[in-house]
């Protein structure tokens, strides 16, 4: 048993800030209350901190199965407790793909073995994702899948999405897409603009997103399935969303926090400010913020890429796209968005709890009977972040040696100590 | 107090003032070009290693020409018999040469910022001699030294640059040399491979998409080379590039009489230049080629010889 007291505890779902305690018995939440007593509890002394409901982060890459040099689901859910996160969603695209029930259940029994935190996969849409057949989407569902992607590359046609999403449709599964048009794309390495003109590297523009958004928001409006944007990074994109939402189409986004943070400015020749999309312009980053603060923005993901440290020192056209980002997500966000004033500390835990919760048809409340997964922050603690010291396998951080101000102090996963600064 | 500087790397981050000093230390290795012994003894005993990663004749043998006249030797690795083909990374090729302990490494490779990520990786300078689309310094420098030569200064020109901009380390290089010296810098060539955010790379930059327009009262030309790829690559067709934007007698009348005709090499006649300009009293593509062994020389002796005064050079003050 656990009693955490005196936090300030703010759930969205229930509308609650208040200062309260909680009590978890088990793997759930027993009461949420002023002065709660249990003699045989643990005690936790919340004082100046935040009780959260679980952080849920939709977008991750384990790299487990194929790529445990450069990430395992075991180093990877250490790194996410470290990040506040109580649930993450692997995407499929590891070796071999996971585009079927055997690769889903491997996953999910190796993470009840080894995992930190609550795995829930994701499935390819096609197999392989080859952008083909569809893959075996139901079979991979009952295994324990939350959701569909080719993530790595946009669904290749918007015939193929047709079918994927008339068919997660009738199974209740988002289909998640990595917006991208191929042509526009090829050979490019960051966002094309002054600084891609300046540094001499191949630049794609931002519509290079945003008309495979157009094109998915269209296929959405056919179909009536249920859409999510995958690291939407420009202004045009979300304003394609925001369409949608109004005309009632269940379409939603998340935005990861390294492109609410940097801008293309920030990106030279290291390689771990390479990403995919690219860091975007000014523009499209302050349009990113307005979304985040106003409600356009459903959730913030983190995309966490890990890279094994000698695949990723190479030159800059050469390295691949993708950075860590467990541990930074929440610090970023309190110092980017709750610090500067632009969003309300509820607003903050909504976008990593009931938002994202709600992409993959999840509630997420923090109250009696709930499981057990809680976040537990600072706004103010002082802490610099070493990407060497982080529980990641891999360093690839272009936040390495940032000082914060704010941190997650302890993750809980189903009534257990995941993480305690 | 002039800045002094490890490495080369690109043109942009320089200032016009040490810019001037490399063009003034030039001078004296321009001599050296006249004379009938070449040699000079300065770096004997050290080693230059020429890092070519991407296919070279002029610049590859323009360096090593330099070092051999400065009395080092050079030690040459080139793309085709290097272990990149086998698979080693580029950090595991330069960390084995850098092993065999040259002096300095000149590098010449198809990635932007290859010259940047391999300076902050090793102890010795290292000479960009062309990273991808971003800056090819050394050319830079020499146009920069011929331009100068013929026209006495730098300062205030008209220049006019043609051809495949985006794609042209070349370019960049030029153009933030001469922006420096507050030249007025008008850019030429179909729209794709001019951007809108050139204008912004450097100050006095501006764009024109008619040749006519461009070359009028320049007192600079300089044709770029337009590589099959690259027509290719937008679906240009070479005929439409040659009659647009070829640079010839007739449209070259519209710069000033005395207008200069620079061109990076490898020239393609009758493709972005008319032979009869290329071979035109206005040319000075050769003077560019030995104007580039005298600069590579002056940086040479900078960046690895240098500590005393060029004036105590043997045969460099006559």
């Amino acid at each position: 048993m656990l009693l955490i007291k005196n936090g300030r505890v703010i759930d969205p779902a229930t509308k609650t800030d208040a200062t309260l305690d909680v009590l978890v018995d088990g793997d759930r939440i027993a009461a949420v209350g002023p002065k709660l007593d249990a003699a045989a509890a643990e005690v936790i002394d919340a004082s100046g901190w935040i009780v959260a409901p679980g952080f849920i982060d939709l977008h991750c890459h384990l790299r487990e199965p194929g790529d445990e040099s450069s990430e395992t689901i075991e180093s990877g859910t250490r790194s996410a407790a470290r990040g506040g996160f109580t649930a993450v969603c692997p995407m499929p695209n590891t070796r071999p793909v996971n585009d079927n029930a055997s690769v889903t259940r491997f996953i999910v029994d190796c993470a009840a073995s080894s995992a930190a935190v609550r795995v829930w996969p994701i499935g390819a849409v096609s197999a392989s994702s080859k952008g083909e057949s569809l893959a075996e989407i139901a079979a991979m569902k009952q295994a324990g899948i939350v959701a569909v992607s080719d993530d790595g590359h946009p669904v290749a046609s918007a015939k193929l999405l047709r079918q994927a999403m008339e068919y997660c449709r009738s199974l209740n599964l988002p289909v998640i897409d990595h917006c991208e048009e191929a042509s526009l794309f090829a050979g490019a390495v960051m966002r094309e603009g002054d600084q891609s003109l300046r540094l001499g590297l191949r630049g794609m523009p931002a519509a290079t997103e945003s008309i495979c958004v157009g094109r998915d928001v269209q296929v959405a409006a056919l179909t009536g399935g249920r859409l999510h944007i995958a690291h939407l990074s420009a202004a045009e994109s979300l304003a394609l969303v925001r369409q949608a939402k109004s005309a009632g189409l269940p379409v939603t986004c998340e935005v990861t926090p390294h492109h609410f943070t940097l801008t293309d400015q920030d990106v030279g020749y290291d390689s771990r400010f390479k990403v995919n999309p690219p860091i975007a312009s000014r523009a499209d980053r302050d349009a990113l913020l307005a979304g985040l603060a106003d409600g356009a923005v459903d959730a913030i993901a983190t995309d966490h890429a890990p890279h094994e440290p000698a695949r990723k020192d190479v030159e800059f056209d050469r390295a691949p796209f993708g950075m860590i980002g467990f541990e930074t997500a929440l610090a970023l966000a309190i110092d980017e968005l709750y610090h500067s004033g632009r969003i309300t500390l509820p607003r903050l835990v909504e976008l990593f709890t009931t938002g994202p919760a709600r992409v993959l048809g999840k509630t997420r409340r923090l109250a009696e009977g709930e499981p057990g997964d809680l976040t537990l922050f600072s706004l103010d603690h002082p802490w610099t972040f070493h990407a060497a010291e982080s529980a990641s396998r891999s360093h690839n951080s272009p936040f390495d040696n940032r000082a914060f101000r704010g941190a997650p102090m302890m993750t809980i996963v189903a009534g257990r100590v995941a993480f305690r600064r | 107090m002039i800045e002094r500087f490890r490495h080369l790397l690109a043109i942009e981050p320089l200032s016009a003032e040490q810019i001037t000093f490399l063009l003034d230390q030039a001078k004296p290795f321009q001599q050296i070009q006249r004379h009938p012994l070449k040699k000079l003894a300065t770096l004997r005993g050290k080693s230059v290693a020429l890092a070519f990663f991407e296919a070279s004749t002029r610049t590859r043998i323009s360096f090593g020409t330099a070092a051999t006249r400065l009395g080092a030797d050079s030690m040459s690795l080139q793309a085709e018999s290097s272990s990149l083909k086998k698979g080693e990374s580029l950090i595991d090729t330069v960390h084995t040469l850098e092993a065999m302990k040259p002096d300095c490494i000149v590098i010449r490779h198809a990635a932007s910022g290859a010259a940047e990520f391999i300076s902050e990786r090793v102890a010795v300078p290292v000479i960009n001699a062309g990273d991808g689309l971003h800056e090819h310094p050394t050319q830079g420098l020499l146009d920069a030294l011929t331009i100068r030569d013929r026209r006495g200064s730098l300062d205030g020109l008209r220049i006019t640059i043609l051809g495949d901009i985006l794609h042209s380390r070349v370019a960049r290089s030029d153009i933030h040399l001469l922006s420096k010296f507050g030249a007025r810098i008008t850019l030429c060539g179909p729209a794709m491979w001019l951007p809108r955010e050139l204008d912004q790379l450097a100050p006095g930059v501006r764009r024109s998409f008619s040749i006519e327009d461009a070359l009028d009262g320049a007192d600079v030309v300089m044709a770029l080379r337009v590589q099959s790829e690259r027509l290719n690559e937008p679906s240009l067709p070479r005929d439409e590039y040659i009659r647009l934007y070829q640079l010839s007698q007739a449209r070259l009348a519209r710069a000033r009489p005395d207008a200069l005709v620079l061109h990076p090499g490898p020239m393609i006649r009758g493709l972005e230049i008319e032979p009869a300009v290329a071979d035109g009293p206005q040319s000075c593509v050769l003077e560019q080629v030995t104007n580039g062994i005298a600069v590579r020389m002056a940086l040479l002796y900078l960046l690895i010889g240098g500590t005393g005064s060029i004036e105590d050079l043997p045969n460099a003050s006559d």
